[in-house]
């Protein structure tokens, strides 16, 4: 088995020994419950004229309230992804763990990548398993399903890997603590930045429009996120945002167009640059 | 800055077994305006016990590392079981316990081995074997199922001996290993040490306790302030004679005035003369006796390690 591979196990190991994942299947359980029965309350709401709900009203009220939930769901990823990966790499170098492992025929590189890919493969299960129990309870309670199920999950899933990406590259030179809290706040800077994108294209203003634009490119967490909105959005909700014009763009929780496919290449450019950088970054730092 | 070096290179060949297990050339260190390692030259033999000596801060653990090619040397060069430091495929036949031993918390001591097996990389059929060997060996033979975490400091550094002895290595270096075990750790240790070197493997010994690296150690070199002060084998350093003095009644001006007599260790009323012929004791007591000192004891002696440690470190500085 390759170095990177053992590098691998041994980060799903640690996270499921130190209990990090049965704390986020007990979280997701108990959201993907309350969440459930929350949904399930829509198809027994009446409306002003007494009458419970017809089929497309329940179906656009759930299509919103599935982006909040997801919100919380990809906020979640985001944030676990940052704080694990901080500590990665710096954490292990400061306690002298890594020092007898890098002792051994063992590439730096191969460190870097076994760490991101042990993390990939968490932030991909809960992702994975938390769309899937998040949309099977809102089936169940609505009849829903978002139009886009797959591109839900991935885009939710890369939104997570992009944090963890950045996190990993951050702990390759600085402690664990700041790396984590850089990364946090960069999550937040770069979905304001989004807003105030939106803000700007509702205006025509080319100049605060370009600031999202910005945002999107320096870390595509709000441009993914957007992706994975716009996956949720039934056909009748687009068209509502798409017959409101430029207005309909200044809101984080909507999306009127899918990520352009030049962009989505750009961020598998962008995941590319950030693994290589942290390789570089880890090979040139003296242990 | 460069990238720690990290190269492949052929298997040693039957000329490479023969080169020593370490060898420098002007091996230096800087970090920024410190100097951590100032030309460090010397050769290790193959099969041999190495002690490398020297007060804390002196370059001990940065010449270690630079050997194992976790840092990149500033200047100088030097070879390891015949390859240039840092190569990848010599790391297969190295073991290593480093001063700041630490251990995944999370796994059984037994899982730990396991992963450095896998790292070294040795043959799974081996594991097994392999992994009771050096539990047995550094005596948790019983708790290799135990976590680590629950591990007293002195149990993790059993455990990382173990790590650094799997798949019989040809060179281990020891980076203060005792420092967190009993006197009955580290006389295991010394039996470890001089185990290892029967069946053929080179030591190098990192250590501050000098009584320690006098009985195992072949060979020594004494480093201050990054440089190699001293080294040889151990009757080549051991050469002189000390004199140890119990006497009373002599202030600190008193004491100054004994400078010609050599390097001298003051406990109190007990001084060491670190070196100091044995046809020098009548002038040295007549000398305490003018100053007003009342002599009571008088034992000149074979110089100890810690003796010419000390005279060393006080020529050098």
């Amino acid at each position: 088995m390759t170095p990177s591979i053992v590098i691998a196990r041994l980060t799903v190991k640690e996270a499921a020994r130190r209990r990090l994942l049965l704390a986020l299947v007990v979280l997701t359980l108990i959201v993907v419950g309350f969440s459930a029965w929350g949904f399930n309350k829509i198809t027994t709401v009446t409306g002003r004229n007494g009458q419970p709900l017809d089929h497309t009203e329940v179906q656009v009220i759930t299509s919103q309230l599935l982006i909040v939930v997801t919100f919380m769901f990809s906020g979640v990823l985001a944030l676990s992804a940052a704080v694990v990966a901080g500590p990665l790499i710096s954490s292990e170098v400061e306690s002298g763990l890594l020092l007898s492992m890098l002792a051994r025929p063992v590439r730096r590189s191969e460190i870097v990548i076994g760490k991101w890919l042990g993390l990939a493969a968490l932030v991909a299960i809960y992702a994975g398993g938390s769309a899937f129990l998040e949309m099977a309870a809102v089936d169940w309670a609505t009849g829903y399903v978002p139009p886009h199920p797959l591109d839900l999950t991935l885009y939710v899933a890369a939104e997570g890997l992009a944090l963890l990406s950045l996190g990993l590259l951050l702990s390759t030179r600085l402690s664990g603590i700041t790396g984590g809290v850089i990364a946090l706040v960069a999550w937040l800077m770069a979905w304001i930045g989004g807003v105030v994108g939106d803000i700007g294209q509702s205006l025509q203003n080319d100049a605060v429009a370009n600031i999202g634009t910005i945002s999107h490119l320096i870390l595509p967490t709000d441009g993914l996120w957007r992706g994975a909105v716009y996956a949720m959005e039934p056909d009748a909700v687009i068209a509502t945002l798409r017959a409101a014009g430029t207005v309909a763009r200044a809101n984080p929780f909507s999306a009127v167009d899918p990520p352009p496919v030049a962009y989505l290449a750009w961020v598998v450019v962008w995941f590319a640059s950030m693994l290589a950088l942290s390789i570089w970054s880890f090979r040139t730092r003296e242990i | 800055m460069a990238g720690v070096a990290e190269t492949t290179a052929a298997a040693p060949t039957g000329a490479a077994a023969s080169t020593p297990a370490i060898h420098t050339v002007e091996l230096t260190k800087r970090f920024g305006s410190t100097v951590a390692l100032a030309g460090l030259s010397m050769t290790v033999p193959r099969g041999e016990i190495f002690g490398f000596l020297g007060p804390n801060g002196a370059g001990k653990t940065t010449a270690v590392k630079l050997l194992l090619g976790l840092l990149t040397p500033t200047s100088g060069e030097g070879w390891v079981l015949g390859q240039r430091i840092g190569d990848l495929d010599t790391r297969r036949r190295i073991g290593y316990l480093p001063e700041l031993f630490r251990y995944q918390s999370w796994l059984s001591a037994r899982e730990v081995l396991a992963v450095h097996c896998e790292l070294a990389p040795l043959p799974r059929s081996n594991w097994k074997g392999a992994i009771d060997g050096a539990l047995q060996t550094v005596g948790l033979a019983g708790r290799g199922d135990d976590r680590v975490g629950n591990f007293s400091k002195g149990m993790q550094q059993r455990l990382g001996l173990g790590a650094a002895l799997l798949g019989e290595p040809e060179l281990v270096f020891l980076d203060e290993p005792t420092s967190a075990l009993d006197p009955v750790g580290r006389h295991d240790v010394r039996q470890i040490i001089r185990d290892l070197a029967s069946r053929g493997s080179a030591v190098f010994l990192n250590s501050h306790l000098l009584s320690e690296v006098e009985q195992v150690c072949d060979r020594v070199a004494v480093v201050d302030h990054g440089r190699v002060i001293a080294s040889g084998t151990m009757d080549q350093l051991l050469s002189g004679s000390a004199v140890r003095v119990r006497a009373a009644g002599l202030d600190d001006g008193a004491r100054s005035k004994l400078g010609d007599f050599g390097p001298r260790d003051d406990e109190g009323e007990q001084m060491t003369f670190t070196s100091l012929a044995p046809d020098r004791v009548p002038a040295l007591v007549a000398q305490i006796v003018a100053l007003g000192g009342r002599v009571y004891e008088v034992a000149p002696r074979h110089q100890t390690l810690e003796d010419r440690f000390l005279q060393l470190l006080h020529e050098d500085r």
